[in-house]
């Protein structure tokens, strides 16, 4: 006998996922979800967009990482609520992993929620969290060949940050042939240079993300 | 990646179905892996060995059908197969395509009595 099933294998969090995103569409809040590898620089941009935008828009910021609350200190005191999720072994954030600190946070306030993802380029890549969009982070010091290494990510991204451009003198990074190499990935992309240390650049990353979030807080909720 | 949470994702799923249909014995399970997931199918020939063993689906055969990727010009509407990770048009440079196959990563049928 055969049976025919058509079942999706990661069934479980596209379902868990697609509930984190009624929630978020029904309050209207941003969600992005922050994807590098380890030491790329995603904590301080973090800091630094903190710096610039919790004045004005109401942030939550959710931390994941597999060990340690580090990350959750360092951005204690810039006016946010943070919450860390240790994963304690699993080498990226899963949609019931958000799903479950949701209640921690005070969603009807809030105008954006940053996901700070485990510090890996592969596994997140598959793994919705019901978030908004992707944005993968790439930093100067990794090297020309990140894009040709790690399709997928590229492709799952809306946006993607190439931070660190301060030490290019230093390096033989090639940006023009990085971006051209992205864009032949995935010609949607947005793409932002930075050094969030320096703060080149950072200008059009933090005006796009106001534009994304008042494009948001303009969608029809649920 | 992450091959044994999903080949229990494929037996959980197939045994929950076998018991419905009062299957005994799970002769044949057949999945379809998109060329560009993270999914390893020797990886998963491994694990599925590994965790059918106290199942009826012990002695089953694990068959993988593999998708190449194939994408669509969002402009020309050309479907091509991408060259390395050229993904943009062929015809017409357009960088706006589409990924129509190779992102899948499901169970298609399996086989008992």
């Amino acid at each position: 006998m055969k049976v025919f099933m058509a079942q999706d294998l990661l069934k479980t969090n596209a379902g868990m996922a697609e509930r984190n995103r009624g929630i978020f569409t029904r309050h209207k809040i941003l969600t992005i979800n922050l994807i590098s590898s380890p030491g790329a620089g995603k904590t301080t941009l973090l800091e630094n967009m903190l710096d610039i935008l919790a004045g004005e828009l109401n942030i939550a910021v959710i931390e994941g990482d597999i060990y340690t609350s580090r990350d959750a200190e360092r951005l204690e005191n810039k006016g946010v609520e943070v919450i860390q999720i240790n994963t304690a072994g699993a080498c990226h954030l899963d949609a019931g992993m958000i799903a479950g600190v949701l209640k921690e946070l005070p969603l009807e306030k809030l105008d954006m929620i940053v996901i700070e993802n485990v510090g890996n380029l592969v596994c997140p890549a598959e793994f919705d969290l019901g978030e908004d969009f992707k944005v993968a982070v790439l930093s100067v010091s990794e090297g020309s060949d990140k894009p040709a290494k790690y399709p997928l990510i590229f492709r799952q991204s809306r946006a993607s940050i190439i931070n660190k451009i301060d030490l290019i003198p230093y390096t033989d990074f090639q940006l023009e042939q990085v971006i051209d190499e992205i864009k032949d990935i995935n010609g949607y992309l947005e793409i932002f240079p930075v050094s969030a240390t320096k703060g080149d650049g950072m200008g059009a990353w933090i005006s796009w993300i106001r534009d994304m979030q008042k494009g948001k807080s303009r969608s029809v909720g649920e | 990646m992450h091959e044994l949470a999903l080949v229990r994702g494929i037996l959980e799923a197939v045994l929950e179905q076998a018991e419905t249909y009062q299957i005994k014995k799970i002769e044949k399970v057949k999945i379809v892996v998109g060329e560009m997931t993270s999914a390893m199918p020797e990886a998963l020939q491994f694990a599925f060995e590994v965790l059918s063993r106290d199942t009826s689906a012990r002695e089953a055969v694990l068959e993988i059908e593999n998708r190449p990727v194939k994408l669509i010009c969002r402009d020309c509407h050309l479907v091509f197969t991408p060259e390395g990770l050229k993904y943009s048009c062929p015809q017409c440079i357009s960088s706006r395509t589409d990924i129509l196959e190779g992102r899948e990563l499901f169970v298609e049928y399996f086989e008992g009595e």
